[in-house]
């Protein structure tokens, strides 16, 4: 199947992309394009040309990992297309295909996969205070890690229920709750993403000789993809 | 000269009056359990309102979707469960606590909308996986829409105004939407994505004066996989930082934010950017206050700061306070829920902190 028409099973695809002029309105107001060298623009354009080396090219790159998802394009774009999702179904497709880990920017799937994917599952929560530890987050300063380290305390003088049963802020999500949610990753392809996700991050830290553990934070691979800028990434 | 038009008039969202559904937000309960609160208590107790907070509730996925480890297909049918606790509730009024989370829920009822058989194959995943059904909910409203559409009645209760007591003038705001309240599906954000009033008009009522400054609607920074991840981190501060430069020539007093993560990424990069650069963006040093709208209303309406959790931010509150003519007490500021001190955090190079 040409890449073109697998982006089109997807119905984000087929609504954010449709005869896109090229006026660059989207580069002009994204906040990627101003920090990275990055065109959302040039990518709608290779990616309406349906030339599948091109494409194919995109799914192995860094550029498509610059997007901050920020949308804004979705509100200025004259024809009504969607850079932004454009750019989600492709990297959809690139770790389905596993050419994540052909771009320094791509390996990064590898940690976000590893702490706000694994966090879902785990705990009910993309972010949680538990799992923003103030030595991933330094940037947090130093109120963070007193209530890092008082969260219960806290938490529930704020009116939370820390880590606790019943409702309100910070609760403890059942294991019913954690189940059900479990098993609709398993029937939508939600943990299939992951374990792609994980099997071709296992093979490149593998070929890297670095260390990836079945699951958690500490291993090479990790850190890898977590701290490491080579600073050479935009070619 | 005449009057400006209100553009936004023409560009006004129905918000339900009444009997909520309510789903609260991963990073707002983490970093802000406060405004939760806050929020609730405020419905409830001054506005006389219903609004349900399931302990069955979890993530709608939105900071995994965004950051592209969820497929959406796995959100779409996430996001049903959560419509099927609303279901078995017997209320039709979704409120998600979360800019990010009210984008998510717009998209996937448009989705379903415009491509029916996306909704038939949600409700076989969903059924499939957990044998629940669901209605699509009748209205979905960001918290801070109900909070804009009672803001009169509010001011009625309120013991302050945004009025600096020292000098009787309007305090100056810089509001600050979110990119996904209004930039996916204007015609869900009160103004539109052009005049968006959400947070405005709250100031404007309550005597405040809003800052029209040029990189008003730039996004935070927060960027998703941007942050996440840190070596991508110089994104996300570097956003941060254009929106303060750009703000700055016009002295605000405070920042008051729709979203929770934006509300954490102004407060958490001018402590960054002070630490790296020596800079600030006010004249003392201290930087400029970031809130919550929750946190605003509760303390206009007189709650106690450090009930709210104004304590949690790293850029202190104090000056605020201050120019608001609001009392606080400082030894309570680092008080747990036990009534035990807890010490002071530690305190940054640069930046001020009112606990030194």
């Amino acid at each position: 199947m040409k890449y073109y028409d697998l982006l089109m099973q997807d119905v984000r695809f087929r609504e954010a992309s449709t005869a896109c002029m090229n006026c660059g309105v989207c580069t002009a107001i994204c906040p990627a394009a101003e920090f990275y060298k990055y065109d959302p623009r040039l990518i709608m354009n290779i990616v309406q040309s349906r030339d599948d080396q091109k494409i194919e090219d995109l799914l192995k790159s860094e550029t498509i990992w610059y997007c901050g998802q920020c949308m804004s394009c979705k509100t200025r774009c004259p024809r009504g297309n969607v850079p932004a999702m454009v750019i989600s179904v492709l990297r959809r497709f690139s770790q389905e295909l596993g050419f994540f880990i052909e771009s320094e920017k791509g390996r990064q799937q590898f940690a976000v996969k590893r702490t706000v994917g694994d966090n879902i599952i785990h705990t009910g929560y993309c972010v949680h205070v538990d799992k923003v530890s103030p030595k991933l987050h330094p940037e947090q300063g130093p109120v963070w890690k007193w209530y890092f380290n008082n969260a219960e305390e806290v938490a529930d003088r704020l009116g939370a229920n820390y880590n606790k049963d019943g409702a309100g802020a910070l609760r403890k999500i059942s294991k019913e709750n954690l189940d059900e949610v479990r098993k609709i990753f398993d029937v939508t392809g939600g943990s299939q993403l992951y374990e792609n996700i994980e099997q071709f991050s296992a093979e490149k830290a593998k070929s890297l000789k670095m260390s990836i553990d079945k699951e958690g934070l500490n291993n090479e691979y990790f850190f890898h993809t977590y701290i490491e800028n080579s600073n050479n990434h935009q070619k | 000269m005449t009057e400006k038009k209100h553009f936004w008039n023409e560009y006004q969202k129905e918000i339900a009056d009444d009997n909520y559904f309510y789903e609260r937000s991963c990073i707002r309960q983490s970093f802000f359990p406060g405004s939760e609160t806050a929020f609730l208590n405020i419905l409830r107790d001054e506005l006389g309102l219903t609004i349900i907070d399931d302990p069955n509730q979890h993530t709608c996925t939105g900071i995994g979707y965004h950051s592209d480890v969820v497929p959406f297909e796995t959100t779409m049918t996430v996001c049903a469960r959560l419509f099927s606790l609303m279901t078995d509730a017997e209320l039709k009024n979704y409120v998600p606590s979360c800019v990010t989370s009210f984008g998510v829920f717009t998209e996937v009822v448009e989705t379903w909308e415009h491509f029916p058989e996306e909704l038939e194959k949600t409700r076989k995943f969903l059924r499939e996986a957990t044998g629940r059904e669901f209605k699509i909910p009748e209205n979905i409203a960001h918290p801070s829409d109900i909070i804009y559409k009672y803001r009169k009645e509010l001011k009625q209760k309120m013991k302050y105004q945004l009025v600096n007591c020292h000098t009787g003038k309007p305090l100056n705001a810089v509001e600050h939407i979110g990119c996904h309240y209004g930039k996916i599906f204007s015609k869900h954000a009160v103004g539109g994505a052009e005049f968006p009033q959400v947070l405005a008009g709250m100031i404007e009522e309550w005597g405040g004066k809003v800052i029209d400054y040029p990189e008003r609607r730039h996004c935070c920074g927060f960027g998703f996989r941007q942050y996440l991840v840190m070596s991508n981190r110089g994104y996300s501060v570097a956003n941060t930082k254009k929106k303060f430069e750009s703000m700055e020539p016009y002295k605000p007093d405070f920042v008051l934010t729709n979203c929770p993560g934006c509300t954490m990424f102004m407060d958490r990069w001018q402590y960054t950017i002070a630490e790296m650069e020596g800079k600030t963006y006010d004249d003392n040093q201290m930087g400029i206050p970031v809130l919550t709208y929750e946190e605003l209303t509760g303390l206009l309406l007189g709650y106690n700061p450090w009930d709210l959790g104004l304590q949690v931010h790293q850029v202190q509150v104090e000056p605020l306070l201050d120019k608001l003519g609001i009392k606080y007490d400082l030894k309570d500021k680092f008080t747990g829920k036990s009534g035990t001190y807890l010490g002071e955090p530690e305190k940054p190079e640069y930046l001020k902190v009112s606990y030194e």
